[in-house]
């Protein structure tokens, strides 16, 4: 797509990208550049002199039983927030779809959480959740469970979905609702005289068509628990106890804060942006297919 | 729905406020906990419904700070925030704006690897070159600066492609009645395109000052200074982990301060927000 009607100037249009080039040149490429480079290199611990080492970094890190462990704990926690908050989504969309009365007071009441920050939403759950004084670990603890996220990490890992899962359900649902009000009314109701009822309806019908939506949810949903659980997780339990909550982009910034390994790092840095460029690739593979359906 | 079914719409109705309340919950006891004083809050004796301490609380956070951990004040934290969201969504429109036009309207060498310069910042969030970029930010000597803050996150994909594909559905008989009247590029940029874009400045604006405001992991790096920390990162540093030194009271309600002006942005600007964030994720 292009436009016809277009004005003629040699030098303005290379000014007018000049801000945004810069920028990006400067704080995405080159850092980004710095990263790949700095993978290959080891520097010696007073960082006065570097060595090309090839790919010693990555068999390093990929020899070290808590990267598995980290990965392992990035996978699960993506796979556990992504289901529920989409779940969850799903199911106050789709009642939010119906002809009820005061559907727009139902939407404001259910959007507003997208604008909490991430770190913020983990110390409001854990103001909760904390064993000593939480109202919801008071509860627990009187129906007989031994809460305490500080030493056991299955609590922990709790507690961080639930503060993750809170925070993105608004989003899910905002893009949920969009795609419901796309399906056409005749199909629904063609199947309703057909005779299929209201759950057999939802999945043989509205299900398969919100598939689009449900698919780029998914990956936006999973590069959210990637990236942006970051303060979450910082806020809540700071990757504890004993690593159990540290996912890659926290155990990059932890190996990196401690200092010492920058070539580990920085190998740890260009895996995850791998996992980024195939992410997006696979969002907007699927941008194209669904523009052509 | 098609059946007109009275049971279904109760359903819905109690599912929806099922919901509400739970997303509702922990705010309304982070509320409640920003009216009790800390020893209340630390014996784990807070009740459920406020208490009689809450001008006492919002004014220590706002004027004194917490004792412990980060005596600075919340009002300077909030400045902070407000400086940095605003920066980095005025930002962002600005050179957005800009390189939309370019692109749209202009035919020159290099037109599309520029377009790709700038869509391929999308696959590098600052999570993967978090040291390098602070490396840089350090050796420019934009440590503890608003510029520091700021001037990194403001290059744009999405910002550039909701904007691009704006431009694209303006008729361009108006390019043709512009040059007509003798206008050039720039005068047809400021007369005749920024006013049309209105509500798409609108929309993009709600959703960068969020992420502005809501900023962790750079704001974490960039500031050491406790005057130059935004209020996020203030809160955090009030929650002292595997301790009973939070000052509980203070840190609620500074959660309260830090999600008032997004959460209000929200809802006063509704229909931009939903805008915005559907249109630039497409």
């Amino acid at each position: 797509m292009e436009k016809r009607a277009i004005f003629d100037n040699k030098l303005l249009p290379y000014a007018l990208l000049l801000p945004q080039i810069l920028i990006t040149l400067v704080f995405f490429y080159w850092p980004a550049s710095q990263a790949v480079w700095q993978s290959f290199l080891i520097e010696d611990a007073f960082g006065t002199s570097s060595e090309f080492v090839w790919l010693d970094n990555y068999r390093d890190l990929l020899s070290k039983p808590d990267y598995y462990a980290s990965m392992l704990t990035t996978a699960w926690f993506s796979a556990v927030v992504t289901f529920l908050a989409m779940a969850i989504a799903l199911l106050l969309a789709s009642m939010a779809n119906k002809q009820i009365s005061g559907r727009n007071a139902y939407r404001t009441l259910l959007v507003w959480p997208y604008a909490v920050a991430p770190a913020l939403a983990g110390v409001l759950w854990l103001f909760m959740l904390q064993p000593s004084l939480g109202v919801l670990s008071k509860l627990l603890r009187a129906n007989g469970v031994d809460w305490n996220p500080l030493l056991n990490s299955n609590h922990a890992l709790i507690m961080v979905v639930l503060a993750a899962t809170w925070k993105q359900i608004s989003y899910n649902f905002l893009f949920f609702l969009a795609g419901l009000q796309a399906i056409p009314r005749s199909v629904i109701e063609a199947a309703a005289i057909d005779g299929a009822r209201p759950m057999r309806r939802f999945w043989t019908i509205i299900f398969p068509l919100l598939s689009p939506t449900t698919f780029y949810l998914l990956v936006v949903n999973i590069v959210y628990v990637f990236f942006e659980t970051f303060g979450i997780i910082d806020a809540m339990t700071s990757g504890g106890p004993a690593r159990t909550t540290t996912t890659l982009v926290y155990k990059v910034y932890q190996d990196g804060k401690l200092g010492g390994d920058l070539g580990g790092s920085a190998a740890q840095s260009v895996i995850l942006m791998a996992i980024v460029i195939g992410l997006t690739a696979i969002q907007f593979r699927f941008v194209e297919r669904r523009v052509n359906y | 729905m098609v059946e007109n079914d009275r049971l279904g719409a109760w359903i819905a109705h109690v599912v929806l406020i099922i919901g509400i309340v739970i997303l509702a919950f922990p705010v309304y006891l982070a509320f409640v906990g920003s009216t009790h004083d800390a020893a209340t809050i630390s014996n784990g004796q807070m009740p459920l419904t406020p208490g009689p301490n809450l001008v006492a609380a919002y004014e220590k956070a706002l004027f004194t700070g917490t004792s412990g951990t980060t005596r600075e004040p919340v009002w300077t934290m909030m400045r902070n925030s407000l400086i940095m969201a605003l920066a980095i969504a005025v930002g962002k429109i600005a050179i957005s704006l800009l390189s939309a036009f370019a692109v749209v309207y202009f035919r020159f060498p290099f037109r599309q690897t520029a377009f790709w310069i700038i869509f391929v910042t999308l696959m590098l969030p600052v999570e993967v070159r978090i040291y390098p970029t602070y490396k840089i930010v350090s050796d420019l000597g934009m440590l503890n600066t608003y510029a520091g803050l700021t001037i990194p996150l403001i290059a744009s994909a999405t910002a550039t492609l909701l904007f691009r594909q704006f431009f694209m559905t303006v008729p361009d008989e108006l390019v043709e009645a512009s040059k007509i009247d003798g206008a050039g590029p720039m005068r047809f940029f400021v007369d005749t395109l920024l006013p049309l874009s209105v509500t798409s400045i609108a929309a993009m604006f709600v959703i960068q000052f969020i992420y502005g405001w809501n900023q962790y992991l750079w704001p974490l790096l960039i500031t050491t200074s406790d005057n130059m920390q935004t209020i996020v990162i203030g809160l955090r540093k009030m929650i002292v982990t595997q301790d009973a030194l939070t000052e509980w009271d203070v840190a609620m309600a500074t959660a309260i301060l830090a999600m008032l002006p997004p959460v209000a942005i929200v809802l006063l600007m509704q229909r931009f927000f939903v805008k915005g964030l559907v249109e630039t994720e497409k």
